[in-house]
């Protein structure tokens, strides 16, 4: 790996500039530290980070642009016939990728020569069978266009990495030298240094902001390429959610959403008496010994990962439903066919929500005043009176917040839905039915064989985006709505 | 009150104790809310252990098979070469001969032909026996004693999983061989002992739960956890300094903020998609590697630990930066040599956190190709581990979910048990960090 190799080179130099910086500092003070501006040890740091940072950052920017530049170049020299639109493109491109990297290994392991390797042509060699002997399976022959671009691809980024090696190597080197010679007792290192370390404090705290567009964008192009494909009208108000591989798919999110929405809910029923009641409990009447035991137990659950919960709804809680509702169950009625249903994931979903609830809820509520408690019990209400007619009505609004986060939570709730709600799209207020979420769609979209030039594709990325505007703007109310109660009794 | 005579203060009114009831009423439901919240916990974790258990212990089979040098080596040379044609095929006679031999040794008569003999034994048994003649090829023409994996029915029939009834339409099992499994049980030639290969081995085809093993996946999960280690700790670390020591309060500063409490709020796929697109459509990263699973769980627990980081930021008293700037520090020595090594032990705690929350993670590991496909060889060095294939505990567990056989349920239980051992493992660790660090000022 020539890149690790380069890194390691970069890091040694960096090393270097550290000992020689700080010791050539101290030898134009004639070798007293009190002499010079800043602590030797800055002088070290002032050669090592400019040898440093500016190189990793153009390594960092040429790893990201060389394969872009490459790949339009090499993609030229596709003939148009060959790939009319986007998507073939870039299925060849891969090939021509594949082929390429077969090339690199067959040199590596001896069977072709450097030289073979350049001027190899498919009409004197099987490229397949040479490369498949050195274990790099092709999925068809290699077209001659296909082969002369995976030849070219491999010069290129051949010349690429060499120059990459060249320039990163000029700039630690010129940076080495340049703060080398910067380097004297009066050079004030230590405000060079710490704004340098500043600037990469900075760097790393908009990385979170960084994010956030890298999520919008990426779903925002295909979302957009998806609309072209299917019509917007459907997907945002259509009845039916049926992807087919004829290419007439009904893919509307609105039986999705209701699935999503009736689970949630059922998760929330389950979930906010659940939460609150303990919460209150835990505040109001527990003594320390009782809460110092409950709580932590409690928040346990909220730790469980998903897919503990995922297997918990298939293979418990969804047969234990069946023999109860099913054929030949307790009840003797036959209303359930399946593990998969609305109530599987919704009760399993509604536990993972207990703690959630109980522990903002417990917030909110020991945030209301003493003072309120206490004129409320003066005035000769009960201990549930002054909880029901005085804190919970201040509370009301933290509380409300608490259970639009539950709520967010539980649409964006992914691996119990996967496993206990099923696949059936439809809009049935059922709860014994199997439906299907967003989250599942997106799963079922997104894995396996993707082409992603089909619409069926494609609206994994429309769905992703919808969820995440509905999340968002879900948290950013109960946020809002948390936020504005705080202050009205601090 | 005018009529003063009908109260007294020691008879209740039935007013007042209408109130009493419904105080007492209001104090039951929170009892039994809590009640509600312990009991699901103690059905999940009942659950998880009694029907987890059974995985980490697995039923062999002991057997002396003689090396036939007629069926293995019929030139006599001990040329490896030779010995490799042979293919698994011609390993079936010696089982089934050493199978025969065992039962005339023990002297159950059975008019069971061979091949149902056989079919007590895992599908991998032959494997087994051609791997071991390959590496040992001078054993050619002896008899040695092997362990085989019973086949998962067998197995699931000694852990009580499968009945006599439950394999009325069962292929793969007949009643017959349940009652040789019983003699041979009773002769202690298959017995059920702890199976390390669980914990260490690879995944199997959904042919053979009997030899499918989390290791692999564990390895990944680990490679994925020191990609996350190595980035987002740092650059957690330096958003939150900058953020809580340096930043101006002004609006861009403000626009971070919020960002970062959305981010922190936003569900896990969505993270899966942004690393679908990103980093294996845009930028072409291998599918299904650690590496981009590090990744895509590096921008998912980044906000975790920026919040954790920023809270032990600000419990470190602004006295302490005051006294280093009043004896000549700058703000960013104060920060460096005083600040962030007192936050420390608080940063090192939501860092583990953290840590827990993204080795549970599934959802986005599926999108991003962790899945679907049998992680059945280790990775040799740092580098393939994290850009070979590979899937990861929670992945895997989601596919033995998957598939059909029911034997594998017990596989994705077992791995959870192993998955929450982690966890508890490192949220005590966590604990213990907190309860022996924690400075009150």
């Amino acid at each position: 790996m020539p890149t690790l190799w380069l890194v390691a080179s970069l890091l040694l130099l960096a090393v270097a500039g550290f000992v020689v910086g700080r010791q050539r500092a101290l030898s134009t003070a004639g070798g007293d530290a009190k002499e010079l501006h800043s602590l030797p040890s800055y002088y070290g740091h002032n050669v090592a980070f400019t040898t440093l940072v500016p190189a990793l950052g153009a390594l960092a920017i040429w790893l990201l642009v060389q394969p872009m530049f490459i790949e339009s170049r090499v993609s030229k020299m596709i003939p148009d016939e060959m790939a009319p639109d986007r998507p073939t493109l870039g299925l060849v491109m891969s090939d021509v990728r594949r082929v390429a990297e077969g090339l690199d290994i067959a040199v590596a392991r001896g069977a072709l020569s450097a030289d073979d390797a350049r001027s190899l042509r498919t009409e004197f060699t099987d490229v397949r069978g040479r490369l498949g002997e050195v274990g790099v399976a092709l999925g068809a022959d290699v077209r001659p266009e296909v082969l002369r671009a995976a030849q070219r691809y491999r010069v290129m980024s051949k010349t690429g990495n060499r120059m990459m090696g060249i320039v990163i190597g000029v700039l630690a080197i010129v940076g080495f030298a340049w703060s080398y010679m910067q380097t004297h007792k009066d050079f004030r290192a230590r405000n060079v240094v710490e704004k340098g370390v500043l600037s990469l404090l900075i760097l790393a705290a908009s990385l979170a902001i960084l994010t956030t567009i890298g999520i919008v964008l990426s779903m925002f192009f295909e979302t957009i390429n998806f609309f072209k494909l299917h019509n917007a009208s459907d997907f945002f108000l259509g009845g039916t959610w049926a992807p087919n591989f004829r290419g007439d798919s009904e893919l509307s999110i609105l039986p999705l959403l209701w699935g999503t929405l009736y689970i949630s809910f059922i998760a929330l029923l389950v979930a906010v008496p659940v939460g609150l009641f303990a919460a209150i409990y835990l505040s109001e009447y527990a003594n320390n010994a009782v809460r110092s035991f409950a709580k932590p137990l409690l928040e346990i659950l909220a730790g469980i990962p998903t897919i503990v919960y995922g297997l918990f709804a298939l293979l418990t809680v969804g047969p234990l439903l069946v023999n109860t509702f099913g054929k030949g169950g307790a009840l003797g009625v036959e209303w359930m066919a399946g593990a998969t249903s609305v109530l599987t994931a919704g009760v399993v979903m509604g536990i993972m929500l207990i703690p959630f609830v109980s522990s903002l809820s417990d917030d909110i509520i020991n945030a209301v005043p003493q003072s309120m408690r206490d004129g409320s019990l003066g005035l000769g209400a009960t201990k549930s009176e002054t909880i029901r007619q005085v804190v919970m009505p201040a509370a009301l609004p933290g509380i409300v917040g608490a259970i639009l986060l539950a709520a967010s939570r539980a649409i964006g709730e992914t691996m119990i839905v996967v496993m206990g709600a099923g696949a059936i799209a439809k809009f049935s207020a059922n709860p014994l039915e199997s439906m299907t979420t967003i989250t599942t769609r997106i799963v079922s979209q997104l894995t396996g064989d993707t082409d992603f030039a089909s619409p069926e594709t494609l609206v994994a990325f429309a769905l992703g985006l919808t969820l995440f505007v509905l999340t968002l703007g879900l948290n950013v109310l109960a946020l809002y709505i948390v936020r504005k109660y705080r202050e009205q009794y601090e | 009150m005018s009529d003063t005579s009908k109260t007294s203060l020691l008879a209740l009114t039935p007013r007042t104790k209408a109130r009493n009831a419904a105080e007492k009423r209001f104090r039951a439901y929170g009892i039994a809310a809590i009640a509600v919240g312990l009991m699901m916990l103690i059905v999940l974790v009942t659950n998880i252990i009694g029907k987890g258990t059974g995985a980490f212990q697995q039923t062999f089979v002991t057997l002396n098979v003689e090396l036939l040098e007629s069926k293995l080596d019929k030139k006599g040379n001990r040329d490896l070469d030779d010995i490799k044609k042979v293919t698994t095929f011609g390993y079936n006679p010696l089982i089934r001969g050493a199978m025969e031999a065992k039962l005339a040794e023990i002297g159950i008569e059975t008019d069971m032909k061979g091949k149902d003999l056989e079919g007590i034994l895992s599908k991998g048994a032959v494997g087994q026996l051609r791997e071991y003649v390959t590496t040992n090829p001078d054993k050619i023409g002896e008899t040695v004693e092997f362990r085989f994996l019973a086949q998962s029915r067998v197995d699931g029939y000694l852990k009580g999983r499968v009945t006599r009834e439950s394999i009325e339409n069962d292929k793969a099992i007949s009643v017959e061989q349940l009652e040789l499994v019983d003699q041979l049980v009773d002769a202690g030639v298959i017995v059920k002992t702890f199976n390390a290969d669980f914990i260490l081995g690879a995944d199997a085809s959904d042919q053979r739960p009997e030899a499918a093993g989390i290791g692999v996946a564990m390895l990944g999960s680990l490679s994925m956890m020191l990609v996350v280690l190595a980035l987002a700790l740092p650059i957690g670390v330096a958003a939150s300094i900058y953020l809580e020591e340096f930043a101006p309060k002004n609006r861009l500063t403000d626009i971070i903020e919020v960002n970062i409490s959305n981010l922190a709020a936003v569900p896990s796929i969505v993270f899966g998609i942004l690393g679908l697109a990103v980093f294996i459509n845009y930028m072409h990263l291998p599918t299904s590697a650690p590496l981009v699973g590090g990744l895509v769980l590096t921008l998912m627990t980044l906000p975790t630990i920026i919040i954790s980081t920023r809270a032990s930021l600000k419990a470190v008293p602004p006295s302490i930066r005051d006294a280093a700037l009043g004896v000549g520090a700058s703000k960013m020595q104060s920060v460096f040599h005083h600040v962030l090594p007192l936050a420390a032990p608080g940063i090192l705690t939501g860092t583990i956190i953290g840590l827990a929350q993204a080795l549970g993670e599934t959802a986005p590991l599926l999108l991003i190709g962790m899945v679907g496909f049998i992680a059945s060889n280790p990775p040799e060095t740092l580098v393939d581990g994290l850009l070979a294939p590979n899937s990861a505990m929670p992945a895997q567990i989601y596919e033995w979910a998957k598939r059909a056989d029911p034997a594998f349920y017990e596989r994705a239980w077992g791995g959870i048990i192993i998955l929450l051992v982690f966890l508890v493992t490192m949220n005590t660790l966590a604990v213990i960090l907190r309860r022996r660090f924690e400075r009150r000022w």
